[in-house]
């Protein structure tokens, strides 16, 4: 059994090394097109890897996508996709801003008290999407896109109306009023990375106790992967799709909080934009695994981060979002591919073992 | 109520839209915002609501042969991009031709992906949206940095526009060298008048100052209707939507035709964002979709998949933007439309005995008329909100009378799940 799982381990990382792989070869094909040179373009990129400052960076950028994948992991051992991580977040993002500001509490306190706040409206509004779909059966993929619009608006006109407050600095940027410095999410390396990190390394440690580890993480992957199944033996189907939609908005309060807590401590527009999106990507080439998405978010957070380094030899930094949509479409590919070789690889191995003659094709 | 049942759908379309017109012409009398029925409203309503129809139409196709499209939104980009690039190099219309060719492109790489490759509708939808973002960001430094009115987020303008179209002796088009009577525009301006100069503003918008892509765009849902219902291919694309297992035992080619649904959602989707970039105005700029291609997705659901539907759905999602961009003053008139609505709504359910159901509308009908007793303006995010906030109502309350295609997202392979 042991020996069969590391293989399907090895399996699954091989494959997701071979997106990451035919990403950089279709790129290169891109890059040579248009008249630039991948080999420079390559070294350039992954030379950056030298700099300790690109590094800290990396993990930095890192941060944030560790979290949001996770939240659309937990949805995905469900069979649930939730696509409103990003509404989720800036929900979240401008709440936490405003009653982070509001209240007075000494440092460890007020941190907590700024991530407890995130974590309830992110789950308050992933709550909406697993309503909708427990009580009215709506298709949790539109509902959350639809919510993601809908919170996008509603954040912008809530800031608009009540919340900006004009800088004092003579800046054109407008924040909401900033946060006291008992808020402020310490830094590792000052200006450079965050301890936010740290935050995002308990949420996968958590991530991998609560569903391989628990009686709750059994009937959710159980409730996934066969719902009608899991049924007979007792879980409930609703109770297990709200229970990991609030999860994972729970998670996706936390996402915008490095930028929030840990650099700008202060709402603005376009604050951590993206980052929820972010992690799909990451959570599919990480296979929805703990490790997986920890190693996914580096390399696409190295890639965030070492792509500024492109335009000084006048390729654009664009590249990068390109090699993320190919990767994505790639690791899928490949995974279907091989899950379908590896079915047969394993029928064709219990058939020779039952000794029988027909072979599946 | 018997009455209305009795009435066929088209007929039952044309007394409902009556019945709006009267709301609104009540509405515009007690107000005096005459620009909510004017015909200048109408025809800004058609080109706010024609990328979100065609993004409609590319949902329709996409879905009717059972392939959930997210990736319109990504197909509409491509779509602004190279509309963009042809309308600058060759003309409008050449720009309008080379979306339609890259974005069929874009549609079949979803195909590729979903059919070939058996992956996750939506996942694959994701990555093109992810891609097409790349891409055009990518290819505009590429190709328009540097240019004269170009840069790295948007084109150098467009050559040419398209002709604009006014019907004779309707809306005073010319006929050779004659300028027509402006009837229609004469009988709109009897504003003390109930419902005759309001149906007089919309015929005049649809026949008035109107863009031939437009008209084209709009001849695409009775095409599409066409088509799909009445032709064999059209046949057998829904069937590969309803039950491709039951097609497949008849001898359709499944495969096949999501490939070439595909190629038409994709080439549609990209059309409606060339219109954006050629018609709507003369420029790619980055981020000129901002969502309509989600817009859309959402009027595939309002439609109930269907393009008449979809056509509905693009007008009552586009008309509040319309009326914004004209005059902000009209919007919370609609406040009012809306609690009229809500009203006639609450009267037909309570007449079904639903007590909850009527409730819920009545507090939604005060709420709303004291809402625009209470404030002058409706702010820019709730006017964008809307469609996304009534697909989910929509989907909330009417579900059991939507009929989306069975098999739509569901993983196929010929030979298997039978």
């Amino acid at each position: 059994m042991k020996s069969q799982r590391l293989q399907r381990m090895a399996v699954t990382s091989a494959s997701s090394l071979l997106a990451v792989f035919v990403a950089l070869c279709i790129c290169a094909v891109i890059l040579l097109i248009t008249g630039k040179d991948p080999i420079e373009a390559y070294r350039t990129l992954f030379g950056a890897a030298g700099d300790t400052k690109v590094l800290q960076g990396a993990l930095n950028r890192a941060t944030p996508l560790m979290i949001s994948a996770a939240a659309v992991a937990i949805g995905f051992k469900m069979n649930l996709f939730n696509i409103g991580v990003e509404g989720q977040m800036r929900v979240a993002l401008l709440a936490t801003a405003v009653a982070g500001a509001a209240v007075d509490l000494p440092a460890p306190l007020h941190i907590l008290f700024c991530l407890v706040v995130a974590m309830a409206t992110g789950a308050i509004w992933a709550g909406f999407a697993g309503w909708l779909k427990v009580k009215r059966g709506v298709n949790e993929v539109i509902s959350t896109i639809m919510l993601n619009f809908v919170a996008l608006s509603l954040v912008a006109w809530a800031f608009d109306s009540f919340f900006r407050v004009e800088s004092t600095t003579g800046s054109l940027l407008v924040k909401t009023k900033e946060l006291p410095t008992s808020a402020w999410f310490p830094d590792i390396v000052d200006r450079r990375l965050n301890g936010m990190f740290f935050v995002a390394i308990l949420v996968l440690v958590l991530f991998y106790v609560l569903v391989w580890k628990t009686k709750f993480g059994f009937q959710l992957r159980a409730s996934g992967a066969n719902a009608g199944a899991s049924r007979v033996t007792g879980v409930n189907p609703k109770r297990m799709v709200m229970i990991s939609m609030l999860l994972s908005g729970a998670l996706a309060g936390l996402v915008g909080m490095r930028a929030l807590l840990g650099d700008v401590h202060a709402y603005q527009n376009n604050l951590a934009e993206q980052q929820g999106f972010n992690g799909i990507a990451v959570a599919l080439l990480g296979r929805n695994h703990p490790l997986g998405i920890f190693i996914s978010a580096l390399l696409f957070g190295y890639l965030g981060e070492a792509s500024g380094r492109l335009q000084l030899i006048d390729i654009p930094k664009e590249i990068t979002t390109i090699m993320t949509g190919i990767i994505v479409l790639a690791v899928v590919i490949i995974n279907e591919a091989v899950k379908r070789w590896d079915d047969r690889r394993i029928q064709h191995k219990a058939a020779l073992a039952l000794n029988s003659v027909a072979v599946p094709a | 109520m018997k009455f209305f049942k009795s009435l066929t759908t088209g007929q039952r379309t044309i007394a409902l839209s009556l019945g709006f017109m009267l709301v609104l012409s009540i509405v515009r009398l007690f107000t005096n915002a005459d620009d909510i029925t004017s015909s200048g409203t109408i025809s800004s309503t058609l080109r706010v609501a024609t990328p979100i129809l065609l993004a409609g139409l590319a949902g329709v196709w996409a879905e009717r042969v059972g392939i959930v499209n997210i990736g319109i939104e990504g197909m509409m980009i491509i779509g602004t991009w190279f509309g963009g690039y042809g309308a600058w190099k060759w003309g409008s219309w050449a720009g309008i031709a080379l979306a339609i060719f890259a974005g069929s492109l874009v549609g079949l790489l979803h195909a590729l992906a979903t059919v070939r490759f058996n992956v996750n509708h939506v996942v694959s939808g994701i990555a093109i949206n992810i891609l097409a973002a790349g891409t055009t960001e990518y290819l505009s430094i590429i190709f328009f940095k540097g240019q004269q009115g170009g840069g790295e987020s948007q084109s150098p303008a467009g050559k040419g526009g398209y002709g604009e179209f006014d019907m004779p002796f309707l809306s005073g088009g010319r006929i050779g060298s004659w300028r027509s009577p402006d009837i229609l525009g004469w009988i709109e301006k009897k504003h003390d008048l109930p419902l005759l100069p309001d149906l007089a503003g919309l015929l005049r918008g649809l026949v008035s100052d109107i863009y031939i892509p437009t008209i084209v765009a709009i001849s695409l849902v009775p095409l599409t209707a066409y088509v799909l219902w009445r032709t064999r291919f059209g046949l057998r694309v829904r069937s590969s939507g309803e039950s491709p297992q039951a097609g497949e035992s008849l001898g359709v080619p499944i495969n096949r035709l999501r490939y070439q649904a595909m190629a038409i959602s994709g080439g549609l989707a990209a059309f409606g964002g060339a219109y954006l970039s050629t018609v709507f105005t003369s420029t790619y700029r980055q981020g000129q979709t901002g969502g309509q291609g989600y817009i859309g997705l959402a009027t595939t659901i309002f439609g109930n998949w269907t393009p008449f539907g979809v056509f509905r759905g693009a007008i009552l999602f586009g008309f509040p933007s319309a009326l914004k961009f004209r005059d902000e003053k009209n919007v919370p008139a609609l406040l009012l439309v809306i609690a009229v609505i809500l009203i006639a709504l609450g009267i037909v359910s309570a007449m079904k005995n639903k007590q909850l159901l009527t409730m819920g509308l009545f507090i939604g009908a005060a709420l709303s008329a004291a809402t625009y007793f209470l404030v002058d303006e409706v702010p820019q995010e709730f006017v964008a909100a809307t469609p996304y906030i009534v697909t989910i109502l929509v989907l909330a309350g009417a579900q059991q009378q939507l009929r989306p295609p069975a098999h739509a997202g569901i993983a196929y392979r010929a030979g298997e799940n039978h």
